[in-house]
């Protein structure tokens, strides 16, 4: 197996008597697009600014592209761009200007007028950061990460606060990215984009990594997956359920309203249709749920606001 | 032409780092109209003023000039390296630039030599400018070439006592009370501080310290070089004195975020 690009190895971060992170360990395979999720306060920025070399691990190690990012941190800086959560600009430095400045200071930058055109960053070249909106101080915050063309990017909440449409432009521009070859790795609180984009998820909370896999994988684990229709009220459910699968329930909610609990395949779907054809009933409404990202999320963290 | 989003990393040469680093902050600096104010209105205002100034605050004796314009200088390079200084980087630290630019393939020490190069791109024009008025409103600096190369080695001195100063409040303090202290120390010096009037003026026991502080050093020691009578030693051994002591206090307290 190829060497991670980031390696993270027991590590533990305290800030006075907080601990942040406690004991956390995890790898990113190179090439990928790699999402940590979890609550606030999960240690997600602080295991990620320790990668990109802010602070000492206080214990443990961490390793990026086999580098330790504070000892060779001559080596590793300008192959590794940087996103920060906000901030990272003069506040009376223009846009523009400030993605040109961060380009010089790289051997063989973007092209930033194309990257400017890229993200729909022409209309405010001139005005000054401290005047940009949100999503227009995180569209200049992604082009000055990637300017320099590194090979391991870390985005800290890369589209939060961003419009609808800038949102699908990043992970579209995430996704060529991987297609090139370079390594993301992500910290996101919305579950359709971890979904969207990562081939692999880690899911961290109380500094602790509490699940780990692809996107299809937590998501499957300990499913509780069903299907929801709606017919005529007083169906003989017992009969239906001796036509199913077993571990297959039917349960009458309400009067008319039915949910199937149980392994939901397109298997399930039709023979649940071609027992009601058969009674010749037809359905008002027919809902597959399957658990999503969010439900494990909600499971494993719990669902206490912090 | 479309985008070629393949890595290629890669730091440009140090010397372009460095170069870019400081026309940025120069930009930055002159875009700032505050900064202007301190860097050369109020020096001007003063040394336009110091002319009439026997009719203000009796400065001793000689010609008002004389003892005004260094007085000026001096104030010219408190202004730029400390107060400016600290305040603009104490709102880099607030902003998060500093801690961004420590992501970049820019090293810590090319940040601060492009910062220290900024603030003697300034200090040159604003003295050249400060120098030309007082000598057009009748300033007579005496000792010759000796005199101007002790004043540059003073205000070397004093700009790297009053840089290492102001980098230490802004590293160590919230951009708030940075902006607050960094403003109050420049008032207190400017009237107190020996900085513009001659120590002489002072009672004995507020010039044994004020002979002990940057300001006073390097005002006293402007004065006593241009009235051509050499500086003293002891204005040079206080402004190294303060530069050791607080840039020691930077390289181990400055927090970088």
């Amino acid at each position: 197996m190829s060497q991670p690009a980031v390696e993270v190895t027991d590590l533990v971060m305290r800030y006075g008597d907080t601990v942040a992170v406690d004991g956390l360990s995890l790898t990113v395979e190179p090439g990928t697009v790699t999402a940590i999720l979890g609550p606030n306060g999960a240690g997600k920025t602080t295991t990620i600014e320790t990668c990109e070399g802010f602070r000492a691990p206080q214990a443990g190690s961490v390793r990026a592209l086999g580098l330790d990012p504070i000892v060779d941190a001559k080596r590793l800086r300008p192959r590794v761009g940087v996103m920060l959560q906000s901030g990272g600009a003069w506040s009376g430095s223009r846009a523009h200007e400030m993605l040109r400045h961060m380009a010089s200071l790289h051997a063989y930058p973007l092209d930033v007028d194309l990257l400017i055109e890229r993200l729909g960053m022409q209309s405010f070249g001139r005005t000054p950061y401290r005047r940009l909106s949100g999503g227009q101080q995180q569209r200049l915050s992604l082009a000055m990460a990637i300017v320099g063309r590194p090979d391991l990017l870390f985005l800290d909440e890369p589209t939060a606060g961003l419009d609808p449409q800038a949102r699908r432009a990043t992970w579209d521009l995430i996704g060529e990215l991987k297609g090139h070859g370079v390594t993301t790795v992500l910290t996101t609180h919305f579950m359709d984009e971890a979904e969207t984009l990562s081939d692999h998820v880690h899911i961290v909370d109380g500094g602790r990594l509490i699940a780990s896999g692809t996107v299809a994988e937590l998501a499957v684990v300990g499913a509780e997956d069903s299907i929801r229709f709606t017919a005529r009220a007083g169906l003989d459910v017992v009969a239906l359920m001796a036509a199913l699968p077993v571990d297959t329930k039917v349960v009458e909610v309400a009067a008319g309203s039915y949910v199937v609990n149980g392994a939901v395949d397109p298997a399930l779907v039709a023979a649940v249709t071609a027992w009601l054809a058969g009674q010749g009933v037809l359905t008002d409404t027919m809902h597959v749920r399957r658990q999503t990202l969010e439900d494990r999320f909600l499971d494993l963290t719990g669902r206490t606001l912090r | 032409m479309s985008l070629d989003l393949s890595p290629r990393p890669g730091a440009a040469p140090i010397a372009t780092m460095v170069r870019h680093q400081a026309q940025m902050e120069l930009r930055l600096l002159s875009r700032n109209g505050e900064q202007m104010l301190l860097t050369l209105v109020i020096p001007l205002v003063l040394i336009v003023l110091g002319g009439r100034s026997e009719q203000i605050v009796d400065l001793g004796p000689g010609r008002p000039m004389d003892i005004i314009t260094p007085g000026i200088l001096a104030l010219a390079v408190l202004s730029t390296s400390f107060t400016s200084l600290a305040i603009a980087t104490g709102f880099e630290r607030r902003y998060g630039v500093i801690k961004r630019l420590g992501a970049s393939p820019l090293p810590r020490w090319g940040l601060m030599v492009g910062k220290i190069a900024a603030i003697v791109v300034v200090e040159v024009v604003q003295l050249a400018i400060l120098i030309g008025v007082g000598l057009a409103l009748g300033w007579q600096p005496h000792g010759g070439a000796v005199a101007w190369i002790e004043a540059f080695c003073l205000i070397v001195l004093g700009t790297a006592a009053f840089g290492a100063m102001g980098l230490l409040i802004a590293g160590t303090l919230r951009a708030e009370a940075t902006l607050a202290v960094a403003n109050l120390v420049y008032v207190l010096l400017l009237v107190g501080g020996g900085l513009i009037v001659p120590l002489d003026r002072y009672p004995d026991q507020a010039r044994h310290v004020l002979e002990l502080l940057p300001s006073g050093a390097l005002g006293e020691g402007l004065r006593e070089t241009f009235a051509g009578a050499g500086a003293d030693p002891f204005s040079f051994v206080v402004l190294i004195i303060w530069a050791v002591c607080c840039g020691l206090g930077v390289s181990r307290l400055f927090k970088w975020e």
